[in-house]
Parts: structure tokens; C-alpha cells; sequence
């Protein structure tokens, strides 16, 4: 067996080497804090095997650019943060709606506005669900260690091939900026979804939005062999515009379905010690690490304290939520925002009662002791 | 090369939407609007095939076919 | 091939308004693609929102239909990824210059092989009629009921200063004009843009006393003047038609074959 490669490397760049490993071969971007390392390492390392680069006059360029490239038959990235974020929720909802396989990491910093741009939030969870207009489904994953931004990465080019749809790899600033060990993955070692390209022969009328049964849509590279029209518009099976009352309906459904109906094949999460667990933290991302920790430590004490921590956030993966949490006393969600994701799992839990947040929304790392007081404040300890 | 002779005016009434701009523009006056507002060639016979008709129909409605 | 080879004949007849500037581009367009002899597999047409976008739904290319204003990067996407594609960008005045004006000037200043048209009716008829970056000073629009105070850009010395290397002018009137710079400029290699004065009847034309189709197409005979003519010495006032640049310069996408290569050896 090969000697396995180990770098150390800050979470962007393990998000890069991830892209790569997937087959990224376009990306395009505007500078932004903490997500700039991404485009910097790119511009080496993709021309040197023949993918591009570019560096567009802002984030909505760079968005339009990775749909078109993807268009193509490329696979495609951007990276960016929460302003840069918000600049592509229009075309991230072109992407959606004409079926667009992309990847757009939104490296967190604080908000609304420039906020906080060299300190951790993750304020953008809401923003990654609903930030561009009308109904939608969209996949969102994270990570709290580099070794899993590498393996969540290459799942979220896999998820875009797959389910024909951008999806959102929601880091933050801890992650993008630390350094840490990086075991990197041998060729073959992670499985990859190639594009399903139409089977459709040159001359032979091929329908570019008529799903399969199994709700995906065999794709011609744009440019190819078969001529047919995207549009942003709501459309029939031929790509063009209809406001037919049955195809705005049927399309809309197949959009929220594809997604929506694989919730649990989309669902990413780890578990801690969650078999006795009377209280049960629930994290993710750089806060997830503080989490762990507290388990770790109240375990060695004997506490019965366990850790989910979720790496899909978007579909919710709400019926492991409720079924992890069936038993336990009390769930704290440990979050970086004003309780994002602590709305989610008071949704999904049979018991919202039992639910609490801890959190900080100052721009510092939630840490152990962060936790941990809070803890004693819902257990009614005092701090 | 001999100048191209006029054989006929295709006019498709279902694209022409009677803006009149083939009739005002026609340097021989041959076309000129119905009653329904299509276009028609009233004075065919004057045609010398220029096409200046047919590039400036916004409804790609007028052809001309020369022998 | 005829006209009807390059066009989706099920979508006739189309949806602008009787009289419309933007079908006679589409016309003349038509002719330019089958003068060259381009096979319409190689065009990608990209176009974004407004009136003008609709021209790509009726063209049988590889037509996308963007978002309003973004069609250039969508298209420089493309064109990066495919760069032996033609790619075709029509806009309108407002998409191009307003909401799109960033990505117009960017696109010319990369010099990247594309043809920018601008259908520039000076006005947004799409949404009833509203001022436009084009509309010019002293003109009237639905949200210009006193009259119009922005003054507007001239397209074509825009595109030359950020660094289009094809720059031209024609009009809906001057058709076989309009057909002969829109060849040149799919010809050209590098960010070409063309500026096509369109009439927009329905609303420019009745919000400002324009008359018909035919009297503003007339209007476009009296108001403009080739290049450098004795007419435009007399009367400054005049608008010039004709190719004001054409020249050589790196190409975007041949430049970045040449950083992959620099790249592949390792420096």
C-alpha cells in the first residue's frame, strides 16, 4: 500500500483539494475575507491541469459564469462570503430552477452587512435556505474538521451531479482559516457522480426537462450536439418558457421533490455517545468542535452527554433529529447565531420545551466554557 | 450578372402584423396594406426585387423570390 | 439555408409589437449568421431580460435566457469553456447599460471573443415603458412624467474606452448596413460590441411624439450620418454610423491557453 499523503492546511485549502479530487475544472470568483484562499489556490492549481480560472468584476458575475461553465459540462465552484453570498442569491436561483449542477462554499463571517470579516459566525444558515426568492429546495453541508470539509466537499460536487442542483457548502472562518492534518484521499478512495449525459443521438428530438422516472435529467453538454433553450423562466420539457398552469405546478413540485423525497439520502451527520445520552448538544461547523469537547470532558466525569452533530442543514434532516433526541431530557443546540438552527430542531423534536441555545454572536469562537456555563444556567446551577 | 427578376411575393398573413413599414419604405410602391391590415403586392408588376421589404420586415413575414 | 432554417418557425408569430426595431435585428442578424455560413451548432446565443432577451427563444441556436443584465458573464462561462463556440450576446439599452453596465464594461476591457449587440430602442418596454440610461436628456417615460434629467451614455464610445476592439453602429433603418456590422464583428476576435438604434413604437414613440414605426425609422435617416462625413462637420448633432475600432489585441481565451501552459510546465 502507498504511503498516504499528509498535508497541513488551512479548511479552504482542504475545501480546494477536495474540489480538485472531485473534478472541478472551473471556477470563478471575486476576492472576499475569510474565503480568498480558495480563489488564490485556484488560480495555481487549476490551469495546471487545464481547468480555468477567473476572476470576475463581482460575486454575481462569478455566479453567472460557474452556471454557464457548468453548462458546458464542466464542473463547477465559487467561493465567497456572506455580502459575496448575497450578490449571488438571484442567479444561485437561476441555477436552481434551470437545473444547474453547481457548488458555491460560503465561507461565514459575521453580519448583516460587512459585519464581523475576519471573525467566525454562522448567521448564514437561514440566508442559505431561503436567500433567493420563491419556492425552493436546496442542499446546504458543513463541516467541523478538515478531513470531513474534504469528504463533505466531494459529497456536495457529487450532490449537484446527482440531483442536478447548486448546492451550498457553509463553512466558517474557523474552519476556512485554521491549519490542521489533512489525510488526503488516494484516487478512487471517495466515489464520484459523474455528470448522466443524455443518450439522446444527434437528430433524435431530445427533451433537456423531461426527468427520468427516478426524477433525474440525463443532460447535453450546452454547445454540443443537441440545440435547446435554458431559461430562468418557468418552462416545459423542451427548456422553453410556459406559464401553462400544470407545467408551473409540475415543475415546481419536481424542483421541491428531488430533493425534498431524498432528505435521508442527502442526510450527513455524526454521532457522540448518543445511546444513554440524557442531554444531547446539537452542532456544527467550528462550534461543533467546542461541543465535542465538552462531551468528551463531562464523559470522562460520567455525565450522560452526547453530540449530533449535523453536516446536511439543508434539507433539515429533522427525522433524525427527532429520533436521536426521542429519549433525551434536554437538547441544546450549540450555534453561533441567534438560534438558526435551534429553530429547526424545536420543530422537529416531539418536545420543544426541552430545547435550549448556546451560543455567541460576538465574533469569538464559542468555546468549552462557553458551553458549559450555559449548561449550568439550564440545568439550574448558576454559572 | 444579370439584375435577379421577381417571381413572387411570399407574404405570410399570420406573421404580418400590419406595422406597414414594407409599404412606406418600398422604393416603387408595390405593397400596400388590406383591408384587414396584412400586406400585399398591389402593383407587383413595378417589383424590381430589391428586398429592402423583406430585410426590414420586424416579422420575417415577407419573402421574395426572384426567377 | 433560408431565414426559416435559422429560426424555431412554432414560436411565429413572435410576441413584439407591430412595427417593432427588434424584429428587424432579428432579421438582419439572421442574415449575417447565414452570409458567414456558420453553422448554427456553433452559436450559443445568451441573452438576458427585457424585450431584446426574447430574440433567442426564436433562434434554432444554443440559446440561453438569463437573468436581466447578466448575460455577458453567463456568456464569458461559456466561452471559457467552449472558446470555438461563436457566442452572440443581445441585449437592450437598460439591460446592457443599467443593470448590466458593470459586466459590459468588464467584458470589453478582457477583450474576451464575443459579440455584444445592443438593441437600443431607449426605453424598458417590458415593463411599460420607464427611462433608460439611453433614454437621453429631455425625453419623456412612464417614470419620467416632467421629463427625463439623466443624460445618457454613448454606447459606442463607452465600449471603446473600456476596451471593446470592435466597435460599431448601425440602425433598424439601414438594414444592409446593419447585417454588414454585424458580420464583421462575429468576424472579429475579440469583445466586439455593436449599437443597433431600434424603434420601440408602443412606448418611446408615443411617450415622445415620435410618430409610427415608419416615421421613427424615417427619424433614423435624418438623425444619423456615416462616419466622418461632411453632414457631421455641418451639424455636430448628428449620430455616426459605420465601424468606429477595429483593432488587434489579445484575446481573452487564447491568453488563458497560454497561462495553462505556463502553468503545465511548472512556471
Amino acid at each position: 500500500m502507498n504511503e498516504k499523503i499528509i498535508k497541513f492546511v488551512q479548511g479552504n485549502e482542504a475545501c480546494v483539494e477536495a474540489a480538485l479530487y472531485a473534478g472541478l475544472n472551473f471556477f470563478a470568483g471575486y476576492p472576499i475575507t475569510p474565503s480568498t484562499e480558495i480563489a488564490e489556490t485556484l488560480s495555481a492549481r487549476l490551469p495546471q491541469t487545464g481547468g480555468k480560472f477567473v476572476q470576475m468584476e463581482d460575486e454575481i458575475a462569478s455566479m453567472c459564469a460557474i452556471i454557464g461553465a457548468s453548462l458546458t459540462g464542466n464542473k463547477v465552484m465559487t467561493a465567497t462570503s456572506g455580502p459575496g453570498f448575497s450578490l449571488m442569491q438571484e442567479a444561485l436561483g437561476y441555477a436552481v430552477m434551470a437545473e444547474i449542477p453547481c457548488v458555491i462554499v460560503n465561507v461565514q463571517r459575521g453580519g448583516p452587512s460587512t459585519g464581523n470579516p475576519t471573525h467566525v459566525s454562522q448567521g448564514d444558515v437561514n440566508q442559505a435556505r431561503w436567500g433567493t426568492h420563491g419556492d425552493h429546495a436546496i442542499i446546504t453541508l458543513t463541516a467541523s474538521n478538515h478531513q470531513d470539509v474534504f469528504s463533505i466537499t466531494v459529497d456536495a460536487f457529487n450532490m449537484a451531479e446527482t440531483y442536478r442542483t447548486p448546492v451550498i457548502l457553509l463553512f466558517d472562518e474557523v474552519i476556512g482559516h485554521m491549519r490542521e492534518r489533512l489525510v488526503m484521499p488516494e484516487k478512487g478512495e471517495l466515489p464520484l457522480v459523474e455528470r448522466l449525459k443524455t443518450s439522446v443521438k444527434r437528430g433524435v428530438d431530445y427533451h433537456p426537462y423531461l426527468p427520468r422516472e427516478d426524477g433525474r435529467l440525463p443532460m447535453s453538454d450546452f454547445g454540443g450536439i443537441h440545440r435547446y433553450n435554458v431559461t430562468g423562466l418557468f418552462h416545459d420539457m423542451w427548456g422553453f418558457p410556459s406559464s401553462d398552469p400544470a407545467i408551473v405546478h409540475g415543475l415546481l413540485r419536481h424542483l421541491a421533490d428531488k430533493i425534498m423525497n431524498n432528505e435521508n439520502s442527502i442526510a450527513r451527520y455524526k454521532e457522540y455517545f448518543l445511546e444513554d445520552a440524557r442531554t444531547i448538544l446539537i452542532s456544527y461547523g467550528s462550534s461543533a468542535r467546542s461541543a465535542l469537547h465538552v462531551v468528551k470532558n463531562r464523559r470522562a466525569r460520567g455525565e450522560s452527554l452526547g453530540l449530533l452533530e449535523l453536516q446536511t442543514l439543508w434539507p433539515f434532516p429533522a427525522d433524525i433529529v427527532r429520533e436521536k433526541c426521542e429519549d433525551a431530557k434536554c437538547v441544546i443546540v450549540v450555534e453561533m447565531n441567534m438560534g438558526q438552527v435551534l429553530q429547526q430542531v424545536k420543530a422537529a423534536v416531539d418536545n420543544p420545551e426541552k430545547v435550549f441555545l448556546a451560543n455567541r454572536i460576538d465574533g469569538v469562537l464559542i468555546n468549552p466554557t462557553d458551553i458549559r456555563n450555559i449548561m449550568r444556567l439550564i440545568q439550574g446551577k448558576g454559572v | 450578372m444579370a439584375k435577379p427578376k421577381l417571381k413572387e411575393h411570399l407574404i405570410n398573413r399570420n406573421w404580418c402584423k400590419g406595422c406597414g413599414i414594407c409599404v412606406h419604405f418600398c422604393p416603387k410602391k408595390v405593397l400596400e396594406l388590406d383591408s384587414e391590415e396584412k400586406a400585399f403586392a398591389a402593383r407587383p408588376q413595378d417589383c424590381i426585387a430589391c428586398k429592402l421589404c423583406e430585410l426590414r420586415c420586424p416579422d420575417l413575414a415577407i419573402e421574395i423570390i426572384t426567377e | 439555408m433560408a431565414i426559416k432554417d435559422y429560426i424555431r418557425e412554432r414560436f411565429f408569430p413572435h410576441m413584439w409589437c407591430p412595427g417593432c426595431g427588434h424584429g428587424i435585428v432579428l432579421n438582419g442578424l439572421i442574415r449575417a449568421v447565414e452570409e458567414l455560413g456558420i453553422n448554427k451548432n456553433d452559436i450559443v446565443m445568451v441573452s438576458g431580460i427585457g424585450c431584446s432577451s426574447r430574440i433567442s427563444g426564436y433562434l434554432d441556436f444554443h440559446t440561453l435566457h438569463t437573468i436581466h443584465g447578466r448575460a455577458l458573464p453567463f456568456a464569458t462561462g461559456i466561452k471559457m469553456s467552449r472558446p470555438e463556440l461563436n457566442l452572440l450576446v443581445p441585449m437592450g439599452d437598460g439591460d446592457a447599460l443599467a443593470i448590466g453596465g458593470n459586466h459590459f464594461i468588464h467584458a470589453a476591457r478582457r477583450n474576451i471573443d464575443m459579440t455584444a449587440i445592443v438593441m437600443n430602442n431607449r426605453i424598458y418596454g417590458m415593463t411599460g415603458g420607464q427611462y433608460s440610461p439611453l433614454s437621453g436628456y429631455g425625453t419623456l417615460a412612464t417614470t419620467a412624467p416632467y421629463t427625463n434629467i439623466d443624460h445618457s451614455f454613448d454606447v459606442v464610445k463607452l465600449a471603446a474606452a473600456a476596451g471593446a476592439t470592435f466597435v460599431a453602429r448601425s440602425t433598424a433603418y439601414h438594414v444592409q448596413q446593419l447585417t454588414d456590422v454585424i458580420k464583421q464583428a462575429i468576424t472579429h476576435k475579440g469583445f466586439s460590441v455593436v449599437e443597433i438604434l431600434s424603434q420601440c413604437p408602443t412606448y418611446f414613440g408615443r411617450k415622445n411624439k415620435e410618430g409610427s414605426a415608419v416615421d421613427m425609422m424615417e427619424r433614423m435617416k435624418d438623425i444619423t450620418t456615416p462616419i466622418g462625413s461632411k453632414a457631421k462637420k455641418e451639424n455636430p448633432d448628428l449620430i455616426e454610423r459605420g465601424v468606429f475600432v477595429n483593432e488587434d489585441k489579445p484575446e481573452y481565451c487564447s491568453e488563458y491557453n497560454k497561462i495553462i501552459e505556463r502553468a503545465m510546465k511548472g512556471n
